[in-house]
């Protein structure tokens, strides 16, 4: 018993990273960053508007809140729905009440689907980012080139249509990617990306077609991992929140540069009625503190981006 | 393949000669992050998959990714408030890729012991040649970047073979923290004959374990390192124990959970009869003190 020689050689163990997408670099080497206002914490609400198609085919994986019973599984395709049709709803009340200017991340699907919470989120003027076609449609290593373009091209066109945006912010379903899906989003006129959460800070991220922003929006804290795949309560949801903003305010006044924090929201998971109130405490703990600043989040890359030499 | 590994025998927690841990401590508390490099794109081992999705993994790669950017220096600067050395368990192409980590660890006389070369590459499927010259090279990379052998292993990923420890201990280590049957050091059997320990790393208190298998919550993750410390503290009184927390720097560093983490350690170390130490140094005092009286009390068991 052995394995080919190729298991005892290491092509890539060198200085820096395994790859050539980014340069390796601490977050404590880099220069400090000041938001607007002398503010410490940016805070990033990130809400995804979803479609998860009845006819689920699972290519290459079962999205995680996708279908799971056999073929009509009508419960998950209509709790889905819910999301777009009561929770949300609760959702921009309370932006509204704290005064958070949230992003949308919104599958063009949807767009199609239910213009009219598309037009509301327009005439808002919050940010719309793209998040690909619809939950079914995943972006994935060894997909067809052109198949994965055509998916890029539908969604940025109908939401650049739909909205009047330029659209510049991109999140993949399940922030799954293909060897290609960076390329392909500059090609597009991209300028940001929120798949990879190697970070707290935006970074730059290196395509063969020119660079794009990653930005950092974080999983481990998002409504539907901590509830739905950890099955932790609500009431621990908007601990964690509350715990990760005290620690980053306190390491953007210790460190004397700005921080970020990313909450990437679902209105079918903390729309519900017995979710929302912590949703409502959550952004009253946050926004109740001084150094606060709420922007989408090209708005944060903006500023971030003016201050990089 | 064995029923039983051979690598210990039965030994009742009861009725032990008693180990005394330096200035008279109760406990020997030691912290272990493992810091990690783990490849976008390794060579698939047929027995283990490194990534649930076809390449690129951007998931799960990344946000181990961030334990390094992000998660070190946090965690790095929680022990150092509390007067702890961490005993990494080091991924050693880390120090390859990433040897600013490497330099504040050293200058922190933190020890560096190994974990394999990659945390995507498995001992499954390698011959006992091929293991032998993964430690080999393992062993080598930390003494040339660090100035000294590493004294401890914890295999890649926790992927075995039957010679594993057999194979560590020829490359020169003492302990392994790849067994969790017990609250104290304890002798290992190793083919070669030497004097080689177990020293108590845990797989319950692993951060990794307690939140992503275990899905426990961040502040309940703190309250179980305060529970599992104060029995080993109250036992220990009788029969010095050890306590280990391992950690991942993608895990205990987020910012929603280093707070529990930080008061656990306030707490632990807030206690006047605790030695906070290494796992090197737990292993040479235990080797020196007690390892003879415990082969000793071994061998006496009657059946």
């Amino acid at each position: 018993m052995a394995l080919e020689r190729e298991h005892l050689e290491y092509p890539r163990r060198a200085y820096g990273m395994d790859h050539d997408r980014y340069d390796w670099s601490m977050l404590t080497d880099r220069s400090p960053v000041q938001w607007p206002g002398g503010k410490r914490l940016a805070l990033w609400v990130n809400v995804c508007l979803q479609f998860f198609p009845l006819n689920q085919k699972g290519k290459p994986f079962a999205v995680p809140g996708g279908m799971t019973m056999p073929y009509p599984d009508l419960r998950h395709f209509s709790l889905r729905d819910y999301g777009n049709r009561v929770g949300i709803y609760r959702f921009l009340k309370a932006f509204d009440r704290y005064g958070v200017r949230p992003g949308f991340a919104v599958n063009s699907a949807l767009a199609e689907r239910a213009p009219a919470l598309l037009r509301t989120i327009a005439e808002r003027g919050d940010e719309i980012l793209a998040h690909g076609v619809h939950m079914d449609a995943l972006h994935y290593g060894g997909q067809d080139e052109a198949e994965e373009r055509a998916l890029v091209t539908e969604c940025l066109d109908t939401l650049r249509q739909a909205s009047g945006q330029a659209v510049t912010g991109w999140l993949s379903p399940a922030r799954n990617e293909s060897e290609h899906t960076p390329e392909l989003l500059v090609e597009h006129g991209v300028e940001y990306f929120c798949d990879w959460v190697n970070d707290d800070m935006p970074y730059r991220f290196h395509t063969g077609n020119g660079g794009l922003w990653a930005m950092p929006l974080s999983n481990e804290l998002e409504d539907r991992f901590v509830i739905m795949n950890n099955l932790h309560s609500e009431q621990s949801w908007l601990e964690q929140v509350c715990d990760a903003a005290d620690f980053l305010l306190q390491e953007a006044e210790q460190s004397d540069s700005g921080r970020i924090l990313a909450l990437n929201l679902h209105p079918w998971m903390l729309g519900q009625p017995h979710r929302i109130a912590k949703l409502e405490q959550a952004l009253d703990y946050i926004t109740g503190k001084d150094s606060v600043w709420t922007a989408p989040p090209g708005e944060i890359l903006k500023a971030f981006r003016e201050q990089q030499a | 393949m064995k029923a039983d590994p051979g690598l210990y025998d039965y030994w009742p927690w009861e009725g032990r000669p008693k180990i005394s841990w330096p200035g008279g401590a109760r406990v020997a508390f030691w912290v272990a992050p493992n810091i990690e490099f783990y490849e976008l794109n390794p060579p698939a081992n047929p027995h283990r998959k490194a990534w649930p999705q076809p390449y690129p993994a951007t998931p799960g790669y990344s946000i181990r990714d961030y334990g390094n950017r992000v998660g070190h220096v946090r965690q790095m600067e929680v022990l150092d408030r509390y007067g702890i050395r961490g005993s990494i368990s080091l991924s050693t192409a880390l120090c390859d890729h990433h040897p600013e980590i490497i330099r504040m660890c050293a200058e922190r006389d933190w020890e560096f012991f190994s974990h394999g070369i990659y945390n995507t590459r498995y001992t499954y499927g390698l011959s006992e040649e091929q293991e032998r010259e993964m430690i080999q090279d393992s062993v080598d990379t930390i003494e040339k970047h660090t100035g000294r052998k590493p004294a401890g292993y914890l295999a890649p990923a926790l992927s075995h073979s039957e010679h594993t420890i057999d194979l560590f201990a020829e490359a020169g280590g003492i302990y392994t923290c790849d067994l969790f049957h017990d609250d104290q050091p304890t002798p290992v059997h190793v083919r070669n004959g030497q004097r080689f320990v177990s020293v108590p790393y845990s797989l319950e208190m692993n951060d990794t374990i307690a939140y992503v298998v275990n899905k426990v919550e961040p502040r309940r993750y703190g309250q179980m390192l305060k529970d599992n410390f104060d029995r080993l503290y109250q036992e220990g009184a009788d029969n010095g124990t050890v306590m280990c927390i391992p950690t991942h720097n993608y895990q205990v560093s987020c910012p929603h959970r280093l707070k529990a983490f930080e008061e656990a350690l306030e707490y632990i170390t807030g206690h006047s009869d605790v030695w906070v130490t290494t796992g090197r140094e737990i292993a040479e005092h235990y080797l020196e003190h007690h390892y003879g009286n415990a082969v000793a009390a071994i061998a006496a068991q009657e059946g």
